[in-house]
């Protein structure tokens, strides 16, 4: 889908010089897997990586029913735990056996297992698209997930399921034990997948999810059948969804309910949309945001969970195409060569905006300490200073920052808003905006 | 010969209303059939039940002989009849290039597969062109279906319909809502795709209808009163009464 939104008026394609723009895009996202790690070593910075690299691939799979077939899910954890939880076990009977089957198989076990799941419960979940679809995906979820805690003997109850992935045969004399090798475990994973996924979207079924999305009583007039259609992207998104838990499993060497619970639905939805749905590549950019802040932020303030909700409706209500939308709206300006006319007015509105947010997080924080704690722990650290949250200065602070910063920023958002007509017009003027 | 479409005794009721009361309409192979009637006739209704978006309350429906009533859209589609909408049903999102592909992928064979790259089918390729070139698009190739102008979206809801090389073709008011050059272009169109093919159409410009049709057929309160060639159907009386009169008046 990226490279297939070509400005009108069309001419045939540059058909070299794209393709090679196109598998120049994913040698450069393979070779940048490979140095990643080079550049940051910390094992901080890798085991991220390697969380980053399992939520892309979730996020990709959830992207199958969500951007491309329009199928809003509850439930997609139910995939990604179910195909963590069959890996977990064939990794221990493979200790127990001595079956000669490497780790780095593991994950495509998992694919299998989120594969079989999908291909016996979707077809009735895929009966009806929209809400009962929705309701249906959320129902299950709850079901599998609450079962996760009842059948102990397949789920380990509370305690969930651990193995030792070091214990599975060698391959390439890697013990897997060090993070790094589960790293690049990962990304090989993760750069199959991918490329899988971006080619289902070409493909006459992957053309027909979309057709699903956006008109599934005319798809039944030319011949197919929504419904079929609908189960297929199920088992696709299955299948993936069961590769990153099985990758997950391998990571974590644990899998318990947590997997399957419906926080970690809410989550790859979460990613899937912030990122972006209409493009192939939104919900990459949204996993690698929302990994990372889920990492960064719960080591910095004890609201994160907050932070999250404000973002999101941030997103939904000003940029529901999310950022990957974002960007693509300033694609047509890159290739008119009007994007300059854009800077002025974003830096000018950088600083208002920037002061309405720090304002809007000292409240946050100081309210969030001020309720929870007693005593010394009164004082926030922000921004590098100390604010005192029963002081009333803090919150005069906080309340200028606020709306001084929001009467500033409005005017200068008006401003933006001009310089985008202008841009906009320049470039449609110079052909490369409908 | 097997006629095309065959309705016989059809009855079609929603709840205690009866929409449809023992429909009969024969429709010949390569035969252009119009239907028209006045507003609340039926004439939707009946391309629901013969296309398969509603099945009838009794009777049945014929497709060379063959009974399709009953069977789902895509099952009646597969088997070579295919119908546009007086509202326009297009891909929205998807670009005017795309729609006619996923309009000839069944017919070319292409089923549920998810392991050919869909830009590497010469057949489809070339089928989605040909159409793209018959209903004029092709400078508006790669806009999206949902920013085309209002004739533009009508043009394409027709080539979405022929394209699948169905041989029995349903429109629905295809002309609705255009200015007379429009309506000029969109019938010469229509004359070009269903050439040789079976065309029922339902149509309210009696310039389209005369214009186009070899037979037409009269629905009132879902019945067909009258069926005949253009000229019997203008000097039949019922005809006058029920319907051209108050068009004339």
């Amino acid at each position: 889908m990226i490279d297939t939104a070509i400005s009108a008026p069309y001419v045939k394609p540059a058909g070299r010089g794209q393709n090679l723009r196109f598998y120049g895009m994913w040698v450069v996202a393979a070779i940048s897997l490979v140095v990643l790690p080079l550049v940051f070593s910390s094992g901080g910075s890798i085991t991220s990586f390697s969380l980053i690299g399992i939520a892309i691939v979730f996020a990709l799979s959830y992207n199958i029913l969500l951007g491309q077939t329009g199928l809003l899910s509850f439930g997609h954890a139910v995939y990604y735990g179910l195909g963590g939880f069959l890996a977990i076990h064939m990794m221990n009977l493979i200790v127990a056996h001595k079956w000669p089957i490497p780790l780095p198989f593991i994950p495509l076990i998992g694919g299998f297992g989120g594969l079989a799941f999908a291909v016996v419960i979707g077809w009735v979940v895929t009966k009806r698209a929209g809400t009962v679809f929705a309701m249906i995906s959320l129902g299950i979820g709850e079901l599998v997930g609450s079962s996760s805690l009842i059948l102990r003997s397949v789920f380990g109850g509370e305690s969930g399921i651990t193995t030792d992935r070091t214990s599975l045969p060698h391959m390439f004399g890697w013990s897997f034990g060090p993070q790094i090798q589960v790293y690049y475990l990962i990304s090989f994973w993760l750069m199959v997948s991918a490329i899988l996924m971006y080619a289902l979207t070409r493909t006459p079924v992957g053309r027909m999810c979309n057709a699903v999305r956006d008109n599934p009583e005319r798809v039944e007039f030319i011949g197919y059948d929504p419904h079929v259609v609908r189960y297929l992207a199920c088992c696709f998104a299955g299948f993936f969804a069961g590769i990153a838990g099985g990758l997950a499993a391998v990571n974590f060497e644990i899998a318990n309910s947590a997997y399957l619970g419906a926080v970690q639905s809410g989550m790859v939805l979460f990613a899937t949309f912030i990122g972006g749905t209409a493009q192939f590549f939104g919900p990459i950019l949204g996993a690698i945001l929302v990994t990372y802040l889920q990492l960064g932020l719960a080591n910095v303030t004890t609201v994160w969970q907050l932070y999250f909700g404000i973002i999101f409706i941030g997103i939904v209500m000003f940029a529901p195409r999310g950022i990957a939308g974002l960007v693509m709206l300033h694609r047509p300006l890159i290739r008119a060569g009007t994007l300059g006319m854009m800077i002025p007015s974003y830096l000018l509105s950088l600083l208002p905006t920037l002061a309405l947010v720090c304002g809007g997080v000292l409240a946050i924080e100081t309210a969030a300490r001020y309720t929870q704690s007693e005593g010394e722990g009164k004082v926030v650290h922000l921004f590098g200073m100390p604010f005192d949250s029963t002081s009333l200065t803090t919150w005069a602070i906080a309340a200028a920052l606020i709306v001084g910063g929001f009467l500033v920023a409005r005017i200068t958002w008006r401003r933006v808003a001009e310089a985008w007509d202008r841009a906009t017009t320049a470039a449609r003027d110079r052909g490369c905006l409908a | 010969m097997t006629p095309a479409i065959e309705i016989r005794s059809v009855d079609k009721r929603f709840g205690n209303v009866s929409i449809i009361q023992d429909l009969n309409l024969s429709v010949a192979q390569g035969e252009r059939h119009a239907l028209i009637g006045p507003n609340g006739a039926g004439k939707s209704t009946t391309f629901n039940l013969i296309s398969g978006y509603t099945a009838p309350s009794s009777g049945s429906v014929l497709l060379r002989g063959e009974v399709i009533s009953g069977l789902p859209p895509y099952q009646i589609n597969r088997r070579g009849l295919s119908r546009s909408f007086q509202v326009t049903n297009v891909f929205a999102n998807m670009t005017v290039w795309e729609n006619l592909r996923c309009a000839v992928l069944w017919s070319t064979g292409q089923r549920y597969a998810f392991w050919k790259n869909i830009d590497n089918l010469p057949e489809v390729r070339d089928r989605a062109t040909q159409i793209l070139a018959d209903i004029n698009l092709a400078t508006r190739r790669d806009v999206p279906a949902g920013l085309l102008t209002y004739a533009e979206q009508r043009a394409l809801e027709i080539g979405i319909t022929v394209a699948g090389g169905a041989d029995v073709i349903l429109l629905d008011e295809p002309t609705a809502g255009m200015s007379r050059a429009e309506t000029e272009r969109a019938v010469a169109l229509i004359r070009r795709l269903t050439e040789g093919r079976t065309l029922l159409i339902v149509e309210h410009d009696m310039s389209v209808v005369f214009g186009l049709a070899d037979r037409i057929s009269v629905l009132v309160y879902g019945q067909i009163i009258a069926s005949g060639t253009p000229e019997e159907i203008r000097g039949n009386p019922k005809v006058r009464e029920a319907y051209l009169g108050e068009e004339a008046a």
